[in-house]
This record gives C-alpha cells, structure tokens and sequence, in this order.
C-alpha cells in the first residue's frame, strides 16, 4: 500500500495535461470550453455588431462597412476572421450542448455512443464553419 | 475527515448541483429555440437589408423574445465562466476576483445589449 502511495505522480500541471491524447468527446469537452470563453469574451464585439446593425441606417453602413473597410485600423480580413471564429465558436458550443441535452434526456452515455456523437459534433460544425465561411469571405 | 464547516469551510463559490445544472440546460435550450426563431425569418423570401433586419427586432414578441434570451444568455454564461474559474484557478483570492469581474462584464453587456434593443 505505501508502495503504491509513492507511485502516484502528485498534482497534475498543464504540462502534465497536454501530454494526453484526449478521446474525441474529451476533445468536443475542451472545445466547448474555449468556444464558451471565446464568446464570452468577445461579447462587446458581438453587441457592437448588434448595435451598429440595428440602431440605424447610417450605423448598418458602419456595420457593412466593417466587412468591406474595416474598423478604424482593424483591416476588413482580420474582422471576417474574427467573425468566423466567433461562426466556429457558436456552431460547436451550440451542437455540443445540443449532444449534451440529448444525452442527458436518453441517458446515451455509452463509451461508443459518446464517441459517435462526439464525431457527428466536430465534423458538422467544421462543415458549417467552411461553408457560411466562404459566404463570409465571398467565395460564393 | 478534515473540518469542512464554519471559518474552516472550503470555498467552492457555487451552490451544490442542481440549480445550476438545470438552469445553464433551461437557458441554453431558450436559446436554441431563439436561434430557431431567427434562422426562419432571415429565410423567408425577399432582400435583406436593413429594413427587414430591424423589422425583425421591432416587432414587440421578438424585442420581448430577445430580451428574455440576452438575460438567459448572461446567466448561462455565468454558471459556465464559474465552472471555468472553479476548475482552474485554484487561489481563492484570485478566483473571487474573476468571478467578481466577469459578474461586472456580463452585467455591463447585458445592459448595452438591452439599451440597443429598447430604443429600436
């Protein structure tokens, strides 16, 4: 027994963490972490957009004008990227937290259940995010 | 079994369960529906500029509509952001501190979000 107590490697650091391979449902699970914090933290840019979208027509063209001329010295490119991340960030929280209600309500906890599921999230998110990113950035 | 009561109580920062497990489901499925709600109307035929865009949110259900979510989204925002500090940072200083300033950030974008709405 007191073997095994000096076996255990302690406090695990962030460095210790990044050494895991995570499954894929423990990658939708960080995913779902940094897309909430993503959002959270953008949140004025977001409101900003609502903002200057609604208040006016004047401000819609500053709205408009931010995809095309950008925000002061923000260039156009760098605001579609911003706004594709915030694309990515909303399509994986929203379909993550969709598969979590589901599991919640039809107990689809199984190891392959979770798998599955966690796949059918990153690959229709990532689908999603190319194709209303190249709207976004005029390839079609 | 170490003391875990009165000044020797560890300090979480959040209730036990429940609550805030239901209430981060509740709002979240509130905004899926929002979401739902929107999509159609941006769907239906028919040029959209900026007539149509502010059309959508100055019809008095959806400003209600809208209001209601921006709400469900700070206080969904909040149990998550928390989940966040808690697992994380683990000085009790500093993760007070947090959950202080990101209590001030969502009350200072919810009331911006709620002033862009309201004079619509």
């Amino acid at each position: 027994m007191s073997q095994m107590t000096k076996q255990r490697p302690g406090t695990m650091r962030l460095v210790d963490a990044v050494k895991y391979r995570l499954p894929l449902a423990g990658v939708v699970s960080i995913l779902h972490r940094v897309s909430g914090l993503l959002m959270f933290a953008l949140l004025p840019f977001i409101i900003w957009l609502f903002d200057k979208s609604l208040s006016s027509e004047i401000s819609y063209d500053t709205f408009s004008s931010a995809f095309v001329a950008g925000i002061g010295v923000v260039p156009a490119w760098f605001v579609k990227l911003v706004v594709l991340a915030l694309t990515w960030a909303f399509l994986h929280h929203a379909i993550a937290g969709v598969r979590h209600v589901w599991m919640d309500m039809t107990h689809s906890v199984t190891k392959e259940q979770g798998r599955l599921s966690a796949v059918v999230t990153l690959a229709s998110s990532v689908l999603l995010t190319v194709l209303l990113g190249a709207k976004l950035f005029g390839i079609y | 079994m170490s003391v875990n009561y009165g000044s020797k109580r560890v300090v979480v920062g959040a209730g036990y369960g429940m609550r805030d497990w239901l209430s981060q489901r509740a709002t979240a499925v509130l905004m899926a529906l929002f979401t739902l709600v929107l999509l159609v109307q941006l769907l239906l035929p028919g040029p959209l500029g900026y007539d149509r865009w502010a059309g959508i949110f100055s019809a008095q259900w959806m400003k209600l509509l809208t209001l209601v979510v921006v709400l469900a989204l700070a206080w969904h925002a909040w149990v998550g952001v928390r989940d966040i500090w808690m697992d994380y940072v683990k000085p009790v200083g500093a993760r007070l501190g947090l959950q202080v300033l990101t209590i001030v950030w969502l009350m200072g974008c919810t009331a911006w979000a709620v002033q862009v709405l309201w004079r619509l």
